[in-house]
């Protein structure tokens, strides 16, 4: 919404108030002023001149030398170039010392011999820039401006080209419907700085002849079309409306047309009201009815498009053919024209649930439509007509047939807003005296009662945003003013706060990971259909589809993740393609498991996954390089379980797509599967430009469900531990876990920690073979123990592993 | 004799003022000191001596030998001071050369923006609340005082999964569900940090997917001069507290009355330039009373209990707290972008 502030100023007094003081005082009490705009031009040596003489110029084919009554004593001859000077013209005069737009100064010169003093100007040369440039009439774009009616000459010109004022740029919140007109603005404003209103109060002269030997009016859907008024206005002449109107039209961002259209769209900006007008005698019929479409009725709206209709649109017809889509755009065959003589002006209140999907669905959204759709003020819908005919008898010398015909109703139910001052005061936390609370009420122009402590506000039909008493809090606290409501911080019973268990937890699972090195990545939960099947843990069930919207936007985000890994994959690449190439990135957050059954929520599964690759151990100046490898990941890994778990996580040796099939395991707790570890299939990291790429997958719900955090304190034995070292030989598909088992196994009760020194395999050792070499730690937490109890344990841990494996002790 | 021992203490005095490492050090000590040496010499050709001479020779072999025994004590010090002044001085490194880098990881910057506020509403005795990023219909609009055909549903045009499930398109929902767990009892204060969803095409300044962060404090007696209180507490916190607020009225279908809230710019402090467009203040977030509507849907007595909610975008606040320039940075993963809020 544009608000100009020299249209603002019939209706309310604010001289001395600056435009930027006033713009800040609107957003502060209710309606965001988005921007200011101009003035354009405000040059009083710019003036009206009336063009007396007219003839070529003397030295040059294309010069004009013409004499100007600038409203001195003395023509000004002025050289002109433009095509469309003539004499008898009212043109506007930049006088010598004027300043134009883009910095140009005017100054006495002499062009071709010939004296100048001044120029004659074009819209455009005073500043009607581009942007405006639908503002110029055609006649006028490679020319000057020409005025179209008598003005007075010498008059300084840009006052009565608006070219001085300033325009308010409204962003509107949707329940201030009422700010959406120049007479909403006007109350806005009065009541911010306490001001007289001057309303128009629009009389007509009507004619005896009567509109209803005209026009019959009937309502088929009372709910989509509460009220139609229709009023015939004859004897009507089509030209250019007067230059006042058309600088509030353009003031407001609409091009002028002709007389006739402009009214409508100017009595639109003044009170909020759209109005139509049909050409009569084009409407062919003597009625309106107003009823739903026919499934798949078509009509050509205005703008020569043929729009399909259903039963939720509804049209306004003459009985039989449509002519309007009511409320959003009126149709090609009764549009008015430069013949029109008879019009059928429309003044009516639509459903806005009706007009909004008329216009949202043919993308139609017209000044109208906004309107609509935000429910106009019943209470002015014949006003605005009244208001409309008036100037219609004024600007284009109609005749008014008689009362306008009418059907339906534009009563509204009253409503009323009953409170106590406590009740406004206490949710606004101030103390708003008696005196005080009418004042507001004043300003703002609501009809209330008040006895005692009681109010009952009778909101009008134009704030029909104000229905309960929260509203009314609204109207107290804004127009009091946010800027005076005290700070306090709340006093009621406190409350303990904080973060659930598991909420800590997951704070602490991120503090680890980065900890470890990782660093914290965001990725889109919306993923492509063909991402959305891989990397998906085993123990999520695959058969079934991820999540997918019903309507995505671009195929990129259309499917739910399953799991964040080929998110992640894709920002390794976008890192790589940037020459970093040593990345590590962990996301912890949601995937969303789909559910069986209809309008069933998915299942927000927390899962925490990482992806590692490039050099992870390096030395800046002694060249030592360690790629990061599978070991890397699974340390971080047995970290993470070591630190939330006393159960032990099984990493067993599997085999998933994607994933290398050497080097994959899934993880398994108590039996159950939690994720997985491996790295990318080779093939896969060449698609994405990667290195040796490892990822996780890890479902942080198991881990929490396991979680246990008492510490199992055992106090620290003073009896010495024995360490031994066993090395054996064994073949090469024998998984170090398995044996850690065996030798635990057989080597209790003191055997108490098992740790892998030394894995070799190659020269001096039998193909198929390898060595583990294992460091063992005896105690007895009681005593010392005897080098024969060690010497008997150690001796069965090796039968025991000879027998279980075929394995040879080594050396 | 006397003149032998002097003889030998001379010569053993100027060999061990000779030796210069520890081996010829110790040779000098077998020569002189040892079971063959010169000294037990000395002493084994004693007994041809007289009775009056031999305690006189005696001590003064004891004497001689101590002597020497000392010189080469102080001497060996010496050499072990003189070695280790040469290790150290081998051993002596740049120490302006790198150190061996430790790994760094650090939180994503949002996560960060995030932890920070729910910490500051944790000391105020807040709860954390989370809820469902796929929500129904009914949670994420209709109990949020936004019945279906409500014109302000274009407001948050959304990824719909079915009719009744879409992505949700703020944390309000958040605040739904838990007033609904409350069974009308307050206080509810809770503060919902999360991710939503918008239909949106990403570039510069919009993201499909973003954060948000909201607070609720439902209780009896609160008031929009606790928003305001509250507010304040948060701005000062993230932005400093030279920094003013000021709340102007908006529209939200769940809070009446709905307030936007500002602070004073950073940049000119008030004067107006191009980051606050020249009006001095840059706009953070939503907030207002909890509509009744919404209270009464969740089962509380809007007569007794009032509350106020606020709503903010973590990746705003970054954004004006850093000049990041472009929301899609939050999301792409560029670690030259990440790690420089690792230390923040």
């Amino acid at each position: 919404m544009l608000v100009s502030i020299n249209w603002l100023k019939e209706y309310v007094d604010i001289e001395g108030i600056s435009t930027g003081e006033l713009a800040e005082a609107i957003t502060k009490t209710g309606v965001e002023v988005d921007g200011i705009h101009g003035p354009i031009l405000n040059d009083e040596k710019i003036v009206v001149g009336y063009v007396e003489a007219c003839e070529q110029h003397p030295n040059a084919d294309k010069l004009n030398l013409c004499q100007v009554n600038v409203g001195e004593e003395e023509l000004a001859q002025i050289v002109c170039g433009a095509p469309n000077v003539a004499q008898g013209q009212y043109v506007v005069v930049a006088r010598p010392g004027a300043r134009l737009p883009g910095g140009l100064k005017i100054k006495k010169a002499k062009l071709r011999g010939e004296a100048s003093e001044g120029m004659i100007c074009s819209l455009q040369e005073l500043g009607v820039d581009e942007k405006d440039e639908k503002f110029v009439p055609d006649h006028q774009k490679d020319g000057i401006f020409v005025f179209d009616e008598e003005v007075q000459i010498g008059e300084p010109a840009c006052p009565l080209l608006n070219l001085d004022d300033q325009v308010l740029e409204l962003d509107l919140t949707p329940n201030r419907a009422d700010c959406l007109n120049m007479i909403g603005m006007a109350y806005e404003v009065a009541a911010i700085y306490n001001k007289e209103l001057q309303l128009p109060s629009p009389t007509v002269t009507k004619a005896d002849e009567s509109s209803n030997d005209y026009i019959a009016v009937r309502i088929e859907n009372k709910e989509m079309n509460p009220y139609y008024g229709a009023w015939i206005i004859k004897d009507l002449e089509v030209k250019p409306s007067p230059l006042w109107l058309r600088n509030r039209l353009i003031s407001a961002g609409i091009r002028p047309i002709n007389n006739l259209v402009d009214i409508t769209n100017y009595v639109l900006l003044e009170y909020g009201q759209p109005l139509h007008a049909f050409d009569y005698d084009r409407f062919g019929s003597k009625e309106v009815v107003t009823r739903p479409a026919h499934e798949g009725e078509t009509m050509t709206t205005l703008d020569g498009k043929e729009r399909t209709l259903q039963p939720e649109h509804l049209l306004i017809t003459n009985g039989e053919k449509p002519h309007a889509l009511a409320g959003v755009m009126g149709g090609q065959d009764s549009e008015v024209q430069d013949d029109t003589t008879t019009i059928l002006l429309e003044a009516a209140y639509f459903d806005p649930k009706t007009v909004r999907k008329a216009s949202s669905q043919h993308n139609l959204r017209s000044e109208a439509s906004a309107r609509f759709e935000k429910g106009v003020d019943l209470a002015r819908v014949k006003e605005a007509a009244i208001r409309a005919a008036e100037l219609y008898e004024e600007l284009a010398g109609g005749t008014i047939l008689g009362e306008m015909v009418e059907a339906g109703s534009t009563e509204r139910e009253p409503v009323q807003i009953t409170f106590e001052r406590h009740e406004i005061n206490e949710r606004i936390g101030t103390e708003l005296s008696i005196d005080q609370m009418n004042d507001i009420l004043e300003r703002l122009r609501l009809p209330y009662e008040q006895q005692g402590e009681q109010y009952t506000v009778t909101p009008p039909s134009r704030r029909n945003d104000l229905r309960i008493l929260e509203d009314m809090v609204e109207e107290f606290a804004r127009l009091y003013g946010y800027d005076h409501i005290p700070y306090t911080l709340p006093t009621g019973q406190s409350n303990k706060g904080g973060l659930t268990k598991r909420q800590r937890l997951t704070r602490e699972v991120h503090a680890y990971l980065q900890k470890t090195g990782l660093n914290e990545a965001l990725t889109y939960s919306l993923t492509t259909e063909e991402k959305s099947k891989h990397f998906v843990s085993p123990e999520i069930q695959t058969d079934q589809e991820a999540v997918k919207l019903l309507m995505p936007m671009t195929d990129l985000h259309s499917h739910l993740r399953l799991s964040a890994i080929p998110e992640l994959l894709s920002s390794l690449q976008y890192n790589v393609a940037r020459n970093q190439y040593n990345l590590g990135f962990y996301e912890l957050g949601p995937v969303y498991l789909p559910n069986e059954g209809e309008d069933v929520l998915p299942k927000e599964e927390l899962r925490v996954a990482a992806a590692i690759t490039g050099i992870w151990e390096n030395h800046p100046w002694q060249g030592e390089k360690k790629p990061v490898d599978f070991f890397v990941l699974k340390g971080i890994l047995e970290g993470l379980f070591e630190n939330f778990l006393k159960d032990d996580v099984v990493f067993e040796k599997a085999s998933l797509d994607g994933l290398h099939p050497g080097r994959t395991a899934i993880l398994k707790l108590n039996g159950e599967t939690i994720g997985y570890i491996g790295q990318l299939h080779p093939s896969i990291q060449k698609d994405h430009d990667l290195d040796e790429t490892y990822i996780f997958d890890l479902n942080l719900e198991m881990v929490f469900a396991h979680v246990d955090e008492t510490p199992d304190y055992e106090p620290i034995t003073k009896y010495p531990a024995v360490s031994q070292d066993l090395a054996f030989v064994v073949d090469s598909d024998v998984q170090a876990k398995e044996l850690e088992q065996t030798i635990y196994q057989s080597g209790q009760p003191y055997l108490k920690t098992i740790r892998v020194f030394d894995v070799y395999q190659g020269e001096h050792m039998e193909e198929g073979k390898k060595s583990i070499a294992f460091n063992l730690t005896f105690q007895n937490n009681e005593r010392t123990l005897k080098d024969d109890e060690v010497e008997e344990l150690r001796e069965r841990i090796i039968q025991e592993v000879k027998a279980t494996y075929k394995a040879e002790l080594r050396g | 004799m006397k003149e032998r021992l002097q003889s030998i203490k001379q010569e053993a005095i100027t060999e061990i003022e000779a030796a210069d490492t520890q081996k010829s050090l110790q040779d000098v000590r077998v020569q002189f000191l040892g079971k063959k040496g010169k000294i037990t010499e000395v002493l084994k050709g004693m007994g041809k001596l007289s009775k009056e001479e031999r305690p006189v020779i005696g001590q003064l072999a004891n004497e001689v030998r101590d002597e020497i025994t000392a010189s080469i004590e102080e001497k060996a010090d010496l050499l072990e001071k003189q070695a280790i002044e040469e290790q150290l001085k081998e051993e002596t490194i740049d120490v302006t050369l790198p150190g061996r880098p430790t790994h760094t990881g650090g939180p994503h910057i949002l996560m960060k923006t995030i932890r920070d506020i729910e910490d500051l509403f944790i000391g105020m005795g807040y709860e954390v609340a989370e809820g469902p990023e796929v929500e129904t219909d009914y949670y994420n609009f209709e109990a949020l005082n936004l019945p279906k055909g409500h014109p302000a549903r274009d407001m948050q045009d959304s990824f719909y999964i079915t009719e009744e499930l879409l992505m949700r398109t703020h944390t309000s929902p958040v605040q739904a569900r838990t007033l609904n767990a409350h069974e009308g009892r307050g206080p509810v204060k809770i503060i919902c940090p999360g991710k939503v969803y918008r239909r949106d095409t990403d570039d510069a300044t919009h993201s499909h997917q973003f954060t948000q962060i909201e607070g609720l404090y439902v209780d009896e007696h609160i008031t929009m001069s606790d928003l305001k209180g509250t507010l304040n507490v948060l701005a000062k916190h993230l932005f400093g507290e030279d920094r003013e607020i000021r709340l102007r009225p908006s529209f939200f279908p769940f809070t009446e009355p709905s307030v936007e809230m500002d602070i004073s710019c950073k940049v000119c402090n008030g004067d107006g330039c191009s980051v606050c467009k020249h009006t001095g203040w840059i706009e953070i977030l939503g907030a207002g009373l909890v509509h009744p509507n919404v209270l009464e849907m969740a089962g509380f007595d809007s007569k007794k209990y009032t509350g106020f909610a606020f709503g903010m975008g973590p990746e705003r606040i970054a954004m004006l707290k850093y000049g990041i320039e472009d929301i899609r940075h939050f999301y792409t993963n560029d670690v030259r972008f990440l790690k420089q809020f690792h230390q923040v």
